[in-house]
């Protein structure tokens, strides 16, 4: 049970978040759908402030999370007016399939 | 504690991210989004971050995936069709994943004088001062003109969204009025 005592190391934190940006990545390479690339660019934000909370834990720094807090804020102004423009593509298009938006003029 | 917490929740979180990949129907990739968010906020809590915590599952679980949620219902976005992609994404883009995952994964682990989260440990150095104090204190006398700019960016984006979003001469209610009918 000494196993379960132990502190988890603040590398996992970060090695996490690297996967989980990683994955994000991924996503958005392919996935075919233009909300699910949206929101494999919020999953890439999240593993960001993750990694940012873990550094504001390790150097005791409280800016670290204010940083984050920040971000949240443009990630919620981005998401709002990027799905606007979603559905502004969708209205011009008819689609959402990313093979198919290809042309900057709407 | 820590240990089973931490271990319980990146992988709520990992599962999460990998099931976004392979949902095809957009619904499901919003709902393992949700998850992923929800996970992090725990992670948060465990970091010492309480507020952040709370913010990410109002802010994030909460309005974000709403928003997004609402758009995929909206649009009756369907299943997502499988095509084979762009060749720059397989030749540049997956080559490039690997290498920002190895660089990154290289680092951490090298990485020198990095510790260990204590469960409850605070940030402040004081004895007595939660961390949310210490968070509000700088936020709020350092940091207030940033946060009131923020203000003007959410404004800013709201009605960015509003003008994107809207139809001109507002043929959609007469024509789906008639519709009802």
């Amino acid at each position: 049970m000494s196993f379960l005592q132990h502190d988890v190391p603040l590398s996992w934190y970060l090695l996490l978040s690297a996967v989980l940006f990683s994955l994000g990545v991924v996503g958005f390479l392919i996935k075919r759908n233009l909300i699910t690339v949206f929101m494999s660019i919020e999953l890439m934000l999240n593993a960001v402030n993750l990694s940012f909370v873990t550094f504001a834990y390790q150097w005791h720094e409280v800016r670290g999370q204010i940083f984050v807090f920040f971000v949240m804020m443009v990630a919620a102004a981005e998401a709002a007016v990027g799905l606007a423009i979603i559905i502004a593509v969708f209205r011009a298009r008819s689609t959402l399939a990313v093979d198919r938006i290809d042309l900057m003029k709407l | 504690m820590h240990l089973i917490l931490f271990f319980l929740f990146a992988g709520f979180c990992l599962a999460g991210a990998i099931n976004l990949l392979l949902q095809t129907h957009p619904i499901n990739s919003a709902l393992s989004l949700i998850v992923v968010m929800t996970s992090l906020a725990v992670l948060y809590l465990l970091l010492g971050a309480e507020f952040l915590a709370i913010a990410q599952i109002i802010v994030y679980s909460g309005a974000v995936m709403v928003l997004f949620t609402f758009v995929v219902m909206l649009l009756n976005a369907g299943r997502e069709e499988r095509t084979l992609g762009s060749r720059a994404a397989a030749r540049v883009g997956f080559p490039a994943v690997v290498v920002i995952f190895a660089v990154l994964a290289t680092i951490v682990l090298h990485m020198q004088g990095i510790g260990s989260a204590h469960f409850g440990q605070g940030l402040s150095n004081a004895p007595g001062q939660s961390n949310l104090e210490l968070l509000s204190q700088v936020l709020f006398h350092e940091l207030l003109l940033p946060f009131e700019v923020t203000s003007v960016l959410i404004l800013i984006a709201i009605l960015g969204a509003v003008a994107l979003a809207h139809v001109e001469g507002s043929k959609i209610p007469e024509s789906g009025r008639t519709a009802e009918k």
